[in-house]
């Protein structure tokens, strides 16, 4: 019973976690909600609640009444508690039903036209009431990626040298130029499709992807702007002191030292620009419109994208069409998860964050 | 032995009066504001060439605003404003024609904080000014191992040269900070409180490293710490507020400093009684 052998007890301890919930109370408050879910499920095909919101709505007020009906046993502050945990619990659940809604909705009318050939064949040889095994995408998802790409290649730098403009020079015109930047957050999409419509696509005389990409650029700039600067916000001043106080100019240590601070941030406002208008419809039917077959080159005329594919599908209303349709709805929906990975993939590499990380 | 090279040489200039230029750093009258707010007035100090001087005094006296002067990054706080003038070897930091860069290239500075660049490696940090100031030098793994040795981190660090500079401890970042100070071979380093993070091993490594500093540049430290003061400093300055704008109360030999001060705030100071 010395404190010798209590010592001795400790090199044979065994790895515990004492505060952990036990399994078998975990198990039955999962078999509870399964149980809870299903019994949702029931109610929405036997009460006049409908869909996957009628089924949330329902799943809330089982918890709900379950919690009533427990409540007697429990103390006035458990409770409390109980009760605030199954409305704040079930209210995040609700946030989430329209997002997985959308999802659900799309991916299950959309894979029915899904084959190889959907990715890489056009629309020139097939109407769009062909079978769904001719025919596809491919035009679409080759416009959309080019004239994004456009889009990025010309933002890009005007986004972060904007920043740029904001965090590090602090010029005279700073509040003019935030203020613009802001507004044309506000711009509706079909302004900026009519603008380069009045000015690209008039001089030019004809639709192209050029014409899409620069509308698109419009939209982007704003996005890419402001993210930049509220990225470069995030460098420490003392990083820029340390720059100055070895002799450097601003202009190299904004480009030399921040910069690279930030570059996974930067990747990140390139990203999130391009998720917010690889979806946009009304500047391309402005100034890239649409077209069957595919075309790499951004200034020979009419250009196909994801978009619009989509709506002259949804527009020509067969049962064919609609399908196909609902497949570039899904493809688009792909495309911008995917790039929202990398956007965060990429924001959470980022050389500050790997610092603090270590610091902790 | 480095005590007495350094009073034959002050001692020179002395005796040489104003018809040569002293060489060191110096200041005459000079007064600091931020805004309306008078943070620092009519401070005159020498600082001999290679010799270690301690800013000392309590907090809000103008210590870190005093050193910020001298190295012009006093004016990028956007209120600055200030008089009086900082003769670099007998010519004016402040004169029109100075061009604020290069008198940071000459006169360096290592923070409070270490703050190594974060997207570089050890190496990279280590010739970020060279490349930052657009330096002409080919000998880089020369520099490299000359200024982490003259840091004492050389030894810690020779295998891991490509590890990022966060990946290092806080006093090896500091260290790495000093390295990267040195490698544009600056005449003087500003140091302001740059161990005031750190732990007492750390710390202990860093006064070493000034000393050795010493023997070839001009340094000039703010500290709170009274033993560090004396550890390292050939000469203290005590500066002092009395709630107005900060002041030199008087600057001497450390030794007389901590033995022997002429006022009897400074004997209070450094016996620990206020501050």
């Amino acid at each position: 019973m010395s404190t010798v052998a209590n010592a001795g007890q400790l090199t044979t301890a065994e790895p515990r976690r004492p505060w952990a919930v036990s399994r078998s109370k975990r198990l039955l408050g999962f078999g509870r909600m399964l149980a809870f879910a299903v019994a949702a499920f029931v109610a929405t095909i036997l009460s006049p609640l409908a869909n996957v919101d009628g089924w949330a709505v329902a799943f809330l007020l089982i918890n709900l009444a379950w919690v009533i009906g427990i409540a007697s046993k429990l103390g006035a502050k458990e409770r409390r508690d109980a009760v605030l945990r199954v409305v704040i619990t079930s209210l995040a659940v609700l946030a989430f039903v329209p997002w997985l809604s959308i999802f659900v909705t799309v991916i299950l009318k959309g894979y029915r036209a899904i084959y190889p050939g959907y990715f890489i064949s056009d629309m020139r040889t097939s109407t769009p009431d062909d079978e769904l095994n001719i025919g596809g995408a491919g035009h679409a998802i080759v416009g959309s990626l080019v004239m994004v790409a456009i889009a990025t290649v010309v933002t890009l730098p005007l986004g972060i040298l904007t920043g740029i403009y904001l965090t590090e020079v602090r010029g005279r015109l700073t509040f003019l130029v935030r203020f613009i930047v802001q507004s044309m957050a506000g711009v509706p999409s079909v302004v900026a499709g009519l603008f380069i419509f009045a000015t690209l696509v008039k001089s030019m005389g004809q639709y192209s992807g050029l014409a899409g990409g620069l509308a698109l650029a419009v939209l982007m700039l704003p996005t890419v702007s402001r993210t930049a600067e509220e990225v470069l916000k995030l460098v420490p001043d003392d990083i820029r002191s340390a720059g100055y106080a070895l002799g450097a100019r601003q202009w190299r240590t904004a480009l030399l030292v921040v910069l690279p601070t930030v570059r996974a941030g930067l990747s990140t406002a390139a990203i999130l620009g391009v998720a917010r208008v690889i979806g946009e419809t009304a500047p391309l039917l402005l100034t890239s419109l649409n077209t069957n077959g595919l075309v790499w080159n951004p200034i020979g005329g009419t250009v196909a994208s994801l978009p619009t594919y989509v709506f002259a599908m949804f527009m020509y209303g067969t049962e064919y069409s609609t399908a196909r349709a609902w497949t570039g709805s899904l493809v688009l929906l792909a495309l911008v998860f995917f790039f929202f990975i990398i956007a965060r993939r990429l924001g959470n590499k980022s050389a500050l964050k790997a610092n603090a990380n270590r610091r902790k | 032995m480095t005590q007495t090279q350094i009073t034959t040489n002050q001692s020179a200039n002395q005796q040489n009066g104003e018809t040569s230029k002293f060489i060191g750093l110096e200041t005459q009258g000079v007064h600091a504001w931020f805004g309306k707010h008078h943070a620092l007035s009519n401070v005159s100090l020498r600082f001999p060439e290679r010799t270690v001087t301690g800013l000392i005094g309590p907090s809000g006296c103008g210590k870190s605003t005093f050193i910020r002067l001298l190295n012009r990054m006093h004016e990028f706080i956007p209120s600055a404003a200030m008089a009086g003038s900082v003769l670099l070897n007998g010519s004016d930091i402040y004169a029109p024609e100075e061009d604020p860069a290069m008198i940071r290239l000459k006169v360096g500075m290592v923070f409070q904080k270490p703050n190594p660049f974060p997207a570089m490696t050890i190496r990279e940090n280590v010739l970020a000014g060279i490349k930052l100031a657009h330096l002409k030098r080919s000998n880089h793994d020369e520099i490299v191992e000359q200024c982490l040795t003259r840091a004492g981190l050389w030894k810690e660090v020779k295998d891991r040269l490509q590890a990022s500079g966060g990946s290092l401890s806080g006093g090896q970042q500091q260290r790495l900070c000093i390295a990267r100070s040195l490698a544009v071979e600056p005449q003087v380093l500003l140091m302001d409180e740059p161990c005031s993070a750190l732990d007492p091993g750390s710390t202990l490594r860093i006064e070493e490293t000034i000393k050795e500093l010493a023997e070839k540049i001009t340094v000039i430290i703010v500290t709170h710490n009274m033993q560090q003061a004396s550890r390292v400093s050939d000469y203290c300055a005590f500066f002092l507020t009395d709630g107005g704008p900060g002041y030199l109360v008087e600057a001497d030999s450390t030794r007389k400093m901590f033995t022997n001060p002429t006022d009897s705030r400074t004997a209070d100071y450094v016996q620990g009684k206020f501050g």
